[in-house]
């Protein structure tokens, strides 16, 4: 009833879990059978260990929260040799999210997790605002973001997702440019540039000033950047931008997207992810739908 | 193992102006917790609290399913709860993070250094050093008497040393200023504003004194998935939440010096 296709990836159900909001999945083991979920999309993974910015990284804000995380992480090596171990044996489609601030980076990291039988999928990050150089500069620039794709496409060989970010004036434009360049499908949106100030102590909250806006702020920005470029692309669109409810998830399905990720809302309820799955089947009983792809893109 | 779950408010103290007690119950059968452990309180009703709430552990009745928060009221989440009222639910993951060491030698000289709602975890890990045997020294300072939420609870377990700043209770100065902090003791536990818990962490190190700090920084996630709680450490970020609360100080000079 929920199983969707994304490019060669048989998801369960359209429920994935964002990059950053999940750590490794093991995590939420506690909380999430995580078999039960479509996809987890583990912590962006670079070519080198990053310390990520300084704290403070995090202020919450109306419906939402800033991070200046600054993709900190183990690194792909650590990640290929230990990390992956104690994953590769879940029974969900496990996906690399792939950071880099050059090409070459980006490139060595996608070939690295190219290797590896259990990932069958990376999301290539050419959207993270939080960190200086790279990261968001490739995703707000056509020509950049399809030069990364076609580079990383040239040693990629399994089904390549490009995360795009929404700080661009038009990202149906970038979009095309990804999927000229080769890219399997894109996830949008990656947060949204923005900043807060504690006016007591007269300064930012975060330590880089500015930082990603997640949470249901965002959702309705979320929704109509996915309708945007789900009419625009052929490939298959995941939605992702505060979703954090069945309902929720249902407008992305609905404006385009095959399937959907969950990111800030893990952190306010860690089993959050199982009931957006209950909830998409309890609402396809309630309106007789035997598959759910029959509402994908109806609007 | 962690679980989320809705505890039922079954009382509720007000400490002063700046704190209150919630004694939670819990429905079913409670997960073991240690002490200088936390939850994340989900603060119901509030348009401008989407995130849980770090709370410490005060106590903890694991076969009879109760735990106590000691909370200070600092901002619109505290606000929140502490307008709530016997009969309401919480909803709390829990326990989280790890806690103070206690598999130490029976014959340990203790000292526990507490600040403000830092005095928090202190009264559990008092207890369970108590049914060691051990009789530790508490020591508890304050800008003011107000900013010493709870105090004779700890009578029973420890030994209890009063400081505040202006001398409105007990000696007057801060906690590294107490005669009785420059004993030899074999390890201190600490939990309090930061700038108290690094002055006793350096001390603590001239002296070679074994020194546990549980620290509070601004989290999401408090599982250790989110990355946004780190504090620098001799080994890089470590999460708060995760690798935390509590740390030895032994691997923590590029906090404490700084």
């Amino acid at each position: 009833m929920l199983e969707v296709k994304v490019h060669n990836l048989n998801l369960k159900n359209p429920v994935m879990t964002a990059s950053g909001t999940f750590g490794y999945g093991e995590e939420f083991s506690d909380f999430v059978d995580l078999s039960r979920l479509g996809g987890i999309v583990v912590k962006g993974t670079t070519g080198e260990r990053r310390q990520g910015n300084p704290y403070p990284r995090m202020a919450e804000t109306p419906s939402g929260m800033l991070n200046a995380v600054g993709l900190q992480n183990v690194g792909v090596d650590a990640f290929c040799s230990d990390v992956y171990h104690r994953i590769k044996h879940l029974d969900t489609n496990i996906i690399v999210n792939v950071s880099g601030s050059s090409i070459d980076e980006y490139c060595m990291v996608a070939e690295k997790i190219d290797n590896l039988d259990a990932i069958p999928a990376i999301e290539l990050n050419i959207s993270c605002p939080n960190v200086k150089k790279g990261g968001m500069g490739f995703g707000v620039d056509p020509a950049m973001a399809s030069q990364v794709v076609s580079e990383v496409r040239k040693v990629y060989h399994k089904t390549l997702i490009v995360k795009l970010t929404p700080n661009v004036t038009s990202i149906v434009d970038i979009a095309h440019a990804v999927e000229e360049a080769g890219a399997d499908s894109v996830s949008l949106i990656n947060t949204m540039l923005g900043m807060a100030i504690d006016v007591e102590k007269r300064r930012p909250y975060l330590s880089t000033i500015t930082g990603g806006l997640s949470g249901p702020a965002v959702k309705p920005v979320a929704v109509r950047m996915v309708w945007q470029v789900a009419h625009a692309v052929q490939i298959p669109v995941i939605g992702l931008g505060g979703i954090a409810s069945a309902s929720d998830a249902l407008e992305f399905l609905m404006a385009g997207a095959k399937a959907v990720q969950v990111g800030t809302a893990n952190f306010i309820d860690p089993a959050i992810t199982v009931k957006i799955v209950d909830g998409l089947e309890g609402y396809c009983r309630r309106h007789g739908i035997s598959d759910i792809n029959e509402i994908i893109g109806i609007i | 193992m962690k679980e989320i779950h809705d505890f039922t408010i079954v009382d509720r103290q007000q400490c002063g102006e700046h704190y209150f007690i919630l004694v939670l119950q819990h429905a079913d059968s409670m997960k073991a917790v240690a002490p200088g452990q936390f939850v994340e309180v989900l603060v119901p009703g509030s348009r401008e609290v989407m995130l849980r709430r770090p709370i410490s552990i005060h106590d903890a009745d694991v076969e009879a399913g109760r735990l106590k928060l000691l909370i200070q009221i600092v901002g619109n989440g505290t606000r929140r709860l502490s307008e709530m009222r016997v009969g309401e639910k919480l909803n709390v993951v829990y326990p989280l993070g790890n806690g103070f060491s206690t598999d130490i030698p029976a014959d340990s000289k203790v000292l526990m250094v507490g600040g403000g709602a830092g005095t928090a975890p202190l009264l559990h890990l008092a207890k369970v050093l108590a049914q060691r045997g051990i009789r530790p020294t508490v020591l508890l300072g304050g800008r003011t008497k107000d900013l010493i939420p709870v105090s004779d609870v700890f009578t029973p377990y420890a030994q209890l040393l009063i400081t505040t700043d202006d001398g409105s209770l007990g000696h007057k100065g801060m906690v590294v200023s107490h005669p009785e902090f420059e004993r030899p003791y074999d390890i201190i536990y600490t939990c309090g504003p930061t700038p108290m818990m690094k002055a006793v962490a350096r001390s603590a190190a001239e002296r070679n004194i074994r020194c546990e700090v549980s620290l509070e920084n601004i989290m999401a996630c408090g599982i250790g998935a989110c990355l946004c709680c780190v504090t620098d450490t001799d080994l890089g970020h470590k999460c708060v939440c995760k690798e935390g609360p509590v740390f030895d100080i032994a691997n923590m000079k590029k906090w404490y010096e700084k």
